[in-house]
């Protein structure tokens, strides 16, 4: 399917991040956004405001994440795409949700666009303390998928992959910007709508009676229908079965969750979009996402020209991680170096998917502020002896 | 013998036995609410219910519509999406007390204060029963919880002032005895434009009655017999609930006021002129 024309604004602008995600819900389809103030995250519903008048969205304020978190799921099963956005705390706030969309397989995309934490911790300042939260924040066993923009431009390009990836794999996604990628200006070109794939929600054709909520057929992603179709279906955040109603055994948890877990795992390969820079000689990998992979560029331009042979991974998804190149990188290269807006986040994942065949170091950094490119310069010239 | 019950339709009877304790007074509750879907003439495909978690929480996996077992306390937001994206939906809201009004309160009184479209019945039993008995925000003074296993101390809500005071457009209250009003009352919720509230009086024997020795399901409906007294258009200040004390029952509210979709419409219109598209759903 090609973006419907009336929600894509074609052509060059001078935009934030935040206003660029708003754009990019909107030519991915979003018709359907609820929210909560909270900095450095609200330009975005501002400017959903202002613009779903005009291409018959509806947006509403709640009265909290909570609230915001569960009303964009609503929509959802009455046929809008939908997506909240949030920052940290409200973020928090989510989590049960994310919970609950993975679970009734709800496609819905949640926006958290970071500041420093823990708590209130730094509201108007950057942070990436949130990744693992995106990954495990809410109670039991799920995958998510969690995308990782650094530019304006990818606020919008890579919000409508995330509406597409929600819509193909039936799974919450978490757009994890950060307040620089959210707050920095750039040229953001929008191309015209026959130009943007969005991925439509996989309808059954089924007749009510025939269908079954939770069936699938070995791609272990099941056909959706919508409130008001006549298929008078149930669904559950408890453990269910195929019809969609609880059973509460080990049996219905096991293969309920497996497949929950594994339509994402053994999709992985399909899912992971990742940007590789002069790796093929590398000795030093530097692995980065968001903001920071725009630092660590400055310095992996000052360690070339060193002498130091060192390329980039940019995580584009950063969930699924892509381990199985990273294990590929690891039986060849010395170290891998990762500088992130936290205490080593990111970096527990890396370490496991390398399995101490490579050094790996971390560049850790509290958040507020951006690295300063000689600190993980200094690190990659380490890493390289 | 090829009769079956006409309630049956309505019903995912593969469902059945259902788990709820005998004497419980939700079974009543379900059948007054089928009751009032045979009466009102909305095309059942349209119907949405959506339950919280609980014992009520459950209502929503026993019907046969389209129906959402949610989380608690949030049935009422997400029923709000629902409702907004669909418009041409009827949604219900069906859940308990402690899901409604304790953890769910903030978004009771935001949906009500927005004239949000959709009913919701609330079956107050003055009890967590799922969770074996605790203290809710409509355990009334001195009633006896697992969390309270000295009397309650604490000042309840009651509900139908609460509603009317966060701007609920139709307010009503009966017990389980009443089963005739609860349907009554449901249908003309449902047909209501706005944020309509019933709250249904419902006997727990197994973990309220019994702490308290208010005796089993029968004798806590005869309780209701003979304290009931029907009092339509009462004022919702007069209409709190005391420990074995007397209820008012009846439809205490029923006024006109402009739904949250009606407001956007007009105001949208206003500020952008031939602009603005009434919107009538998510196309």
């Amino acid at each position: 399917m090609r973006a419907d024309p009336k929600g894509v604004l074609t052509g060059p602008h001078f935009l934030d991040g935040d206003h660029a995600c708003c754009e990019g819900a909107l030519a991915a389809g979003c018709r359907f956004v609820a929210g909560y103030p909270i900095t450095p995250s609200t330009e975005v519903v501002e400017r959903i405001a202002a613009r779903f008048p005009y291409v018959g969205g509806i947006f509403i304020q709640m009265e909290d994440e909570i609230a915001s978190s569960i009303a964009i799921l609503g929509a959802v099963w009455a046929g809008a795409k939908a997506m909240t956005v949030t920052s940290g705390p409200g973020f928090s706030l989510m989590m049960e949700h994310i919970g609950l969309a993975a679970m009734l397989e709800t496609p819905a995309v949640f926006v958290d666009v970071q500041r420093g934490g823990p708590s209130t911790g730094l509201p108007t300042l950057p942070g990436q303390a949130d990744m693992m939260q995106a990954r495990w924040g809410s109670h039991g066993d799920y995958e998510i998928i969690a995308i990782s923009p650094n530019s304006p431009q990818e606020c919008f390009d890579l919000s409508i992959v995330a509406f597409n990836l929600a819509e193909q794999y039936r799974v919450p996604v978490m757009f994890m910007m950060d307040e620089c990628v959210g707050h920095m200006t750039e040229k953001v070109i929008i191309p015209p709508a026959e130009e943007i794939e969005v991925t439509e929600r996989h309808y059954t054709k089924k007749k009510p009676g025939e269908y079954l909520p939770y069936l699938t057929n070995g791609d272990m992603i099941p056909e959706m229908v919508k409130a008001g179709d006549g298929y008078r279906f149930h669904v559950t955040g408890l453990t269910h079965d195929q019809r969609g109603y609880p059973v509460m055994n080990p049996d219905c948890q096991e293969k309920l969750v497996r497949r929950l877990v594994e339509k994402i795992r053994l999709n992985a390969d399909k899912i992971i979009r990742i940007e590789e820079d002069e790796t093929d000689d590398a000795d030093v990998v530097v692995v980065s996402y968001g903001i920071t992979s725009r630092v660590a560029l400055r310095a992996i331009q000052t360690a070339r020209a060193q002498g130091i042979k060192v390329g980039h991974l940019r995580l584009i998804t950063v969930w699924p991680f892509p381990e199985r190149r990273v294990r590929q990188l690891a039986e060849r290269i010395k170290a891998f170096v990762l500088p992130e807006l936290n205490y080593g986040q990111m970096f527990l994942e890396l370490q496991r998917a390398v399995e101490g065949k490579a050094k790996t170091y971390l560049v850790p950094h509290g958040g507020g502020t951006v690295h300063r490119p000689e600190v993980i310069y200094e690190q990659i010239k380490e890493a390289a002896k | 013998m090829n009769e079956t019950n006409p309630v049956e339709q309505y019903l995912r009877m593969d469902r059945m036995p259902h788990i709820w304790c005998s004497g419980c007074g939700l079974g009543t509750t379900v059948n007054c609410f089928v009751r009032a879907l045979e009466g009102c003439q909305i095309p059942l495909d349209q119907i949405c219910v959506v339950s919280g978690i609980g014992c009520t929480g459950r209502v929503a996996g026993y019907l046969k519509l389209d129906s959402f077992h949610t989380t608690h306390g949030r049935p009422i937001p997400f029923a709000t999406g629902l409702k907004l994206a669909n418009p041409k939906l009827k949604v219900v809201v069906y859940s308990g007390d402690g899901d409604l009004i304790a953890i769910g309160g903030n978004h009771f009184i935001h949906a009500a204060r927005r004239n949000i479209d959709i009913t919701v019945v609330c079956v107050n039993n003055f009890t967590y029963g799922m969770t074996g008995g605790q203290v809710t925000p409509t355990t009334p003074i001195d009633a006896t919880a697992t969390t309270t296993p000295y009397g309650n101390f604490e000042e309840p809500f009651s509900l139908p002032y609460l509603a009317e005071s966060a701007g609920a457009v139709y307010v009503a209250r009966w017990t389980t005895y009443h089963i005739r009003h609860i349907t009554k009352s449901i249908k003309e919720a449902l047909q209501k434009k706005g944020f309509s509230f019933v709250e249904i009086i419902s006997p727990c024997p197994t973990l309220y009655g019994r702490r308290n020795r208010l005796g089993d399901g029968l004798e806590m409906m005869k309780f209701y017999k003979e304290n009931s007294t029907i009092k339509n258009g009462a004022d919702t200040r007069e209409v709190g609930l005391g420990f074995k004390g007397q209820i008012v029952c009846g439809k205490f509210i029923d006024r006109e006021r402009p739904s949250f979709l009606e407001m956007y419409n007009l105001k949208m219109s206003e500020r952008l002129g031939s602009s603005y598209k009434t919107y009538e759903g998510i196309q």
